[in-house]
């Protein structure tokens, strides 16, 4: 899946060689198991936008489908970037202090909207709570 | 991870496609089969269900007015479409077919059937008229079938709501929100009627512990605060001292006693102010009451108040307990709303069942002492938390099934003829199933007739109905 995914946004990079690229912006995400995805988005579309869109493999994303009814498109920012992320709303905070893993340069994915300047972003979707206790189990087990 | 089975399944054929059963179709069903169909090419998941309809607390506790947490719908029809997967409706699990049937037909059973019943206060007067399980009262108000006759008497100006979670708050926002607000949501016709005609004024939310010991969350707390035509009635007593004591815990916390702080002790702004002046309705919490006695009126049927112990705290944060100080409080009210905890019951005799925690025993869902058996959900961890909680631990239940299959801990060698024999132990004791696409057709009789009088959906709430509409 992985290998369609590249070669599909090779394709569209090889297109907008010939277009303006202006709208384009490449984002990384890093899913729970380490694996890197990037996707390949465009400027105004949401955090969960782009993982929907470009149908990336992470487990249990955006259950309420962007209406700030859950945490589950909750994304750790690198601190630089998060200091430059639109202001957060009561409204998200409410919703984000309910998530796994809160860090202090946690957002939730349906409220960050992607910029030119965000080209090259990298996220991290969180681990899970229950995630590190089955890494701790399977540890000990002999493979 | 997964490359050794891959492997094999290069080298054989659909003989190892391993065939895995769910009891129950709420989130922790649906979310244990999204992850197994999601990470096994192979695998296919047949979701058992005692009533018609699926969904489970999505359809029948998340509140009528907040649709949004119901949009998980979306992805559950999508997994129920997958080819490996399938509803089967109306079957009831240790009485349509035992656990050790499914057991015999499948690799692995993994329930997931939550908290159908409700934790007892355990008090004289519990069982007078006037007095419900929050359970109920949600599941009237939603449309459960065994709740549809509840009648709650709804002709005092005060209620009770013992308990201070989020269902707390959705009982009492349900009771107090103006009509035009509940008319256009899935709330039931006949819920809507007695509640258009309820005489209910002022809602009280009780603790038995403090302000930071509430169990409801910042969103619903906020929500609560706006409620069109209502004003909140907090002592600032209460919350004297807390700024100090807030200082340094964690932000979730922190916030959401900020939120009552504030509306409790700060003048109301302008807009805020002309609201309340307004209001009709009011809402309200108390803290450190323990229920002791439901207070019968003069009939001796019917509740007319409830005494409460005044307590102390000892302790603090999380852990803080409540102790009686020898004070007794009594407060007057003819609805008693106790809104203590959802709790499981044992499915099956031959299911291990923990009484006491009221969970089924196990370690990261596999069932203890019952291979083969694996648990999800409410009924593995207890009846708390929102659906993002039921969705990691669904997750984690499914890892756990696929380790084993990996592993051969769950022989893939021993063929298994899935739902080819569940069907012919059904049809024999004249269980019909109701399959996904039957539901459909329901849900688009829902739709259809909601459409008519503005709603999302009028529910049916019989469960003949709903059969007959499929032609059962």
């Amino acid at each position: 899946l992985n290998l369609i995914l590249s070669m599909a946004q090779l394709a569209l990079t090889s297109c907008n060689l010939f277009d303006s690229s202006a709208d384009r912006v490449t984002v990384h995400f890093i899913n729970r198991d380490g694996e890197r995805l990037t996707a390949t988005a465009k400027e105004g579309e949401s955090l969960l936008e782009v993982v929907v869109n470009q149908n990336l493999s992470i487990d249990g994303f955006g259950a309420c489908e962007g209406t700030l009814a859950c945490s589950t498109c909750h994304l750790i920012f690198e601190e630089d970037v998060f200091q430059k992320l639109d202001a957060i709303t009561d409204e998200e905070l409410d919703m984000l202090d309910l998530a796994y893993g809160l860090t202090d340069t946690s957002r939730l994915g349906c409220q960050v909207c992607v910029k030119k300047a965000m080209d090259g972003l990298t996220v991290q979707v969180p681990a899970e709570v229950a995630d590190m206790r089955r890494e701790l189990e399977v540890g000990k087990q002999s493979k | 991870m997964f490359s050794s089975f891959r492997f094999n399944w290069l080298l054989s054929t659909a003989a190892l496609a391993p065939q895995i059963c769910v009891v129950g179709s709420g989130p922790a069903g649906f979310y244990t089969a999204q992850h197994l169909l999601k990470h096994h090419r192979l695998a296919r998941v047949d979701i058992y269900e005692k009533l018609p309809v699926p969904f489970g607390l999505v359809r029948f506790g998340v509140a009528p007015d907040h649709p949004e947490v119901k949009n998980v719908i979306n992805t559950f029809t999508q997994t129920a479409h997958s080819d490996r997967c399938a509803y089967y409706g109306n079957v009831t699990i240790g009485k349509d077919v035992m656990v050790k049937e499914l057991q015999r037909a499948y690799h692995a059973v993994v329930l997931s059937y939550g908290a159908e019943d409700n934790r007892i206060l355990g008090i004289p007067g519990e069982n007078l008229s006037g007095v419900y399980s929050a359970r109920a009262f949600v599941g009237w108000y939603n449309g459960l079938p065994e709740n549809r006759d509840l009648k709650p008497d709804l002709s005092s100006e005060t209620a009770v709501v013992l308990g201070q979670g989020n269902v707390a708050l959705d009982v009492a926002r349900v009771l107090l929100s103006p009509l035009d607000i509940l008319r256009k949501t899935d709330i039931t016709e006949g819920s809507l009627a007695a509640i258009a005609c309820s005489k209910v004024k002022r809602v009280w939310l009780v603790g038995r512990r403090g302000p930071l010991q509430v169990a409801f969350t910042i969103k619903e707390l906020r929500e609560m605060i706006n409620l069109p035509g209502t004003r909140p009635l907090l002592d600032p007593a209460d919350f004297t001292g807390l700024g100090d004591v807030i200082k340094d815990i964690p932000r979730p916390r922190k916030r959401l006693t900020e939120l009552m702080i504030k509306s409790a002790r700060e003048k109301p702004g302008e807009k805020e102010a002309a609201l309340w002046a307004s209001a009709t309705k009011e809402w309200g919490l108390k803290f450190q009451r323990s229920p002791l006695e439901v207070l019968p009126a003069t009939d001796g049927k019917q509740a007319r108040g409830i005494r409460m112990a005044v307590t102390r705290l000892e302790g603090s944060g999380e852990s803080a307990r409540a102790v009686p100080t020898g004070e007794v409080e009594e407060l007057e009210c003819g609805l008693i709303l106790s809104s203590i905890g959802y709790r499981s019951l044992p499915l099956d005799s031959s299911i291990p069942f923990d009484p006491k925690l009221g969970i089924i025993p196990n370690s990261l869902g596999r069932v203890q002492g019952a291979p083969g058996l694996y648990c999800s959900g409410w009924v593995k961890r207890g009846p708390t938390g929102v659906i993002i909680t039921t969705m990691n631990d669904s997750f984690d239940t499914a890892q756990s099934v696929l380790e084993d299959l990996q592993t051969g801990v769950l022989n893939l060698s021993n063929s298994k003829e899935g739902f080819k024999s569940v069907r012919s132990i059904l049809h024999s004791r004249g269980v019909h199933p109701v399959t996904f696409s039957d539901w459909e057709k329901i849900d688009a009789a829902e739709v259809a007739r909601g459409k008519l009088a503005g709603k999302p959906r009028e529910k049916i709430v019989d469960p003949q109905e709903m059969l007959q509409l499929i032609s059962h």
